[in-house]
């Protein structure tokens, strides 16, 4: 029992990166309808920006966190400016064909500036609690608070703000939107600024996770892919929920099915995501929250 | 001149036929002029590439079912090449055609999947064929070798009556770089063949239906499971069929070689050269995929560039050359979304409105 509390913590931490992950695929995915990879990126370059204010520039951490998310915030609303809004009411093959460029383009500057793996000198502590045979440690305990704290302000922000308002009308209906005087133009802009801004929490609390901040991140980040099908590729909360089982289902398999099935090989867990994401697929097509688009051939 | 037929044959016009025996004349020519080792690789890698774009093209461009998951294939194929050819010894046509089946069967049992998913999803779910094809390669050590990789150095490469390796005609004899570069462009234009021949008959308009309205084409009549897994199929095959000559010519394989980046520059090509049309998919094979070879070699002449960090510079060549992929892509979707080989439609078209006007 105890093993199995002690894996499911580890899940829910691992679960809620890859929900704040799924959440910046989401929020574009809403607004714009594409897919955009180049948010891996987005992650990659926000680790590795906290690491320079934080580490290089020597500033308190959280200054430096906030520092870097609004850079992303910045950068993304500037790609999108620049290169993303020449292609609206391209087909969605030559929009993710775009962002793939991106990604592309993102490591490889990432890789021109800083060319090897860093560490954050973890700023959470490396304390652990212990809780009735349960081992929490810190770095777990905050990853799970800043995701929480990032996902709450994302549904109050949504809820109620005039933008969050906005920005479901146009995901609904973008002429119905642009009749009622909402820029939609705006709303693409704050949608990729937000997945800037979370894409820096994932991206450290991704780096966290694998002990050091490298190059891999943004192929780490390709791994919430999972999440978000299973939660529907358009609904935030089921980015969330899609986020904790999958993180949940990965560290189950190293407890509890590796062990057991030596022939899948080593490191199935890594793999076990994308498998339980084609099984979802084949399905149930629209994930768990997703709207259902009408269709009859 | 231009009529209704000319879509249905292979070789419409008389230019058509002197042009296309012009490019096969220069190609069998190029190895008695060209001897020099490096430019001989990148046009067999060119060769390589041209073979993997041409498969992808009838998925993409044809059937347009995007997928991620070539690199998937083309590893299917090399490691084809390397047990079967190199460990067991197989002759090259035995081993070449066990691994265009492989890859063919394995695109079988993936295309049902595109039946129920398009666009966004498609794309993901290739993708995430390609981290379980990484996770497969490196851990079913008895046939790849595991992480260490596996040597393709043995393969046969031999037809019966003449060696690639040595081959020979009367009075010349051919280095075995010359050798691999006049069987992989065959086959390369053997691809070319077959894609020609499928986009212009029966199948190749029911592909296009599909690619343009699958609902319309639904109506009348065509079938969306048969065409759809058909596509997946020959597109996968002739992935793996390139990728067993990509492991011959590097001589090794290795799990890691097989990643999204591969698949991304696959798409780089088809869409640098022309989506949907067979001479696009050449096209980008010959610009696109010896262009990280040609950087190399040339990037002494470019003062931001470094082999070793800290020589000055401000990029690697290997960033560079990745770079320079991602920009390609980006710049010919936003400016040329046709490709290079919509260039040259372009130049015609003006010729013929030059003419036309008195």
């Amino acid at each position: 029992m105890d093993k199995f509390l002690n894996l499911l913590v580890a899940g829910t931490a691992l679960g809620s990166i890859y929900a704040l992950v799924a959440l910046g695929f989401v929020v574009v995915f809403k607004s714009t309808g594409t897919i955009n990879f180049a948010h891996g990126g987005f992650v990659l370059l926000g680790a590795y920006l906290t690491y320079n204010y934080s580490v290089t520039w020597d500033l308190p951490f959280i200054v430096a966190m906030l520092m870097a998310m609004a850079t992303m915030a910045i950068l993304a609303v500037i790609l999108e400016r620049l290169v993303l809004r020449k292609l609206v009411g391209q087909p969605a093959f030559t929009v993710i064909m775009v962002t793939l460029g991106l990604l592309i383009l993102i490591q490889q500057v990432q890789q021109s500036i800083w060319s090897t793996e860093v560490l954050l000198d973890d700023p959470w502590g490396t304390d652990q609690w212990e809780l009735g045979g349960v081992v929490i440690t810190q770095v777990r305990f905050f990853t799970v608070l800043f995701a929480a704290i990032v996902v709450l302000g994302f549904f109050l922000f949504f809820r109620f703000s005039a933008w969050g308002v906005a920005m479901r009308a146009a995901a609904i209906d973008q002429e119905a939107a642009l009749a009622q005087g909402i820029s939609v133009a705006r709303v693409f802009a704050i949608s990729w600024a937000i997945a800037g801004v979370v894409a820096v929490v994932a991206g450290v609390m991704l780096g966290a996770d694998s002990a050091s901040v490298n190059s891999t991140l943004s192929f780490s980040a390709l791994r919430a892919f999972p999440a978000m099908i299973l939660g529907g590729l358009d609904s935030p909360l089921g980015a969330i929920v899609g986020g904790v089982v999958i993180g949940v289902t990965e560290v189950m398999t190293t407890g509890y099915i590796e062990p057991n099935a030596e022939w899948l090989g080593q490191g199935f867990h890594s793999v076990m995501p994308f498998v339980v994401m084609i099984a979802i697929l084949v399905l149930k097509p629209t994930g768990l929250f997703g709207s259902r688009a009408v269709e009859r051939v | 001149m231009a009529t209704d037929d000319t879509a249905l044959r292979l070789l419409p016009t008389r230019f058509s036929r002197v042009s296309i025996g012009l490019v096969v004349a220069v190609g069998v020519l190029v190895p008695f002029v060209v001897s020099g080792d490096f430019w001989m690789t990148v046009l067999v890698s060119a060769g390589i590439f041209a073979m993997g774009a041409v498969g992808l093209n009838v998925l993409t461009g044809f059937t347009g079912q995007v997928s991620l998951g070539h690199a998937f294939f083309l590893g299917c194929g090399a490691y084809t090449a390397a047990y079967l050819g190199a460990a067991r010894g197989w002759p090259l046509p035995l081993w070449l055609l066990a691994a265009g089946v492989i890859g063919g069967v394995i695109g079988g049992i993936v295309g049902p999947f595109a039946l129920r998913l398009k666009g966004n999803y498609l794309v993901v779910v290739t993708l995430g064929l390609v981290f379980i094809g990484i996770h497969i390669f490196e851990n079913w050590d008895r046939v790849t070798g595991g992480t260490n990789g596996t040597s393709t150095s043995q393969a046969e490469l031999s037809l019966g009556f003449t060696d690639f390796r040595s081959f020979s005609i009367p009075g010349k004899d051919f280095s075995e770089l010359q050798g691999l570069y006049y069987l992989v462009w065959i086959l390369a234009g053997l691809f070319v063949l077959v894609s020609a021949n499928i986009v212009r008959s029966r199948p190749g308009r029911a592909l296009q239906a599909v690619r343009d309205r699958d609902v319309a084409a639904e109506v009348v009549g065509i079938s969306l499971p048969r065409y759809k897994i058909g596509a997946f199929v020959i597109s996968s095959s002739m992935a793996a069929m390139a990728g067993a000559m990509l492991g011959v010519q590097q001589q090794f394989v290795g799990p890691t070689s097989w990643n999204i980046f591969l698949s991304i520059q696959y798409v780089a090509i088809i869409i640098v050269g022309g989506v949907g049309m067979v001479s696009g998919a050449v096209l980008g094979a010959l610009f696109l995929g010896p262009l990280p070879e040609i950087v190399e070699k040339y990037s002494d002449k470019l003062p931001f560039l470094y082999e070793v960090k800290g020589e000055g510079g401000i990029v690697s060549i290997a960033a560079f050359n990745e770079m320079l992929f991602g920009a390609l892509l980006i710049v010919f979707l936003l400016f040329e979304p046709r490709g290079l080989a919509a260039l040259w439609l372009r130049a015609k078209a003006r010729f013929r409105t030059a003419r036309s006007t008195p």
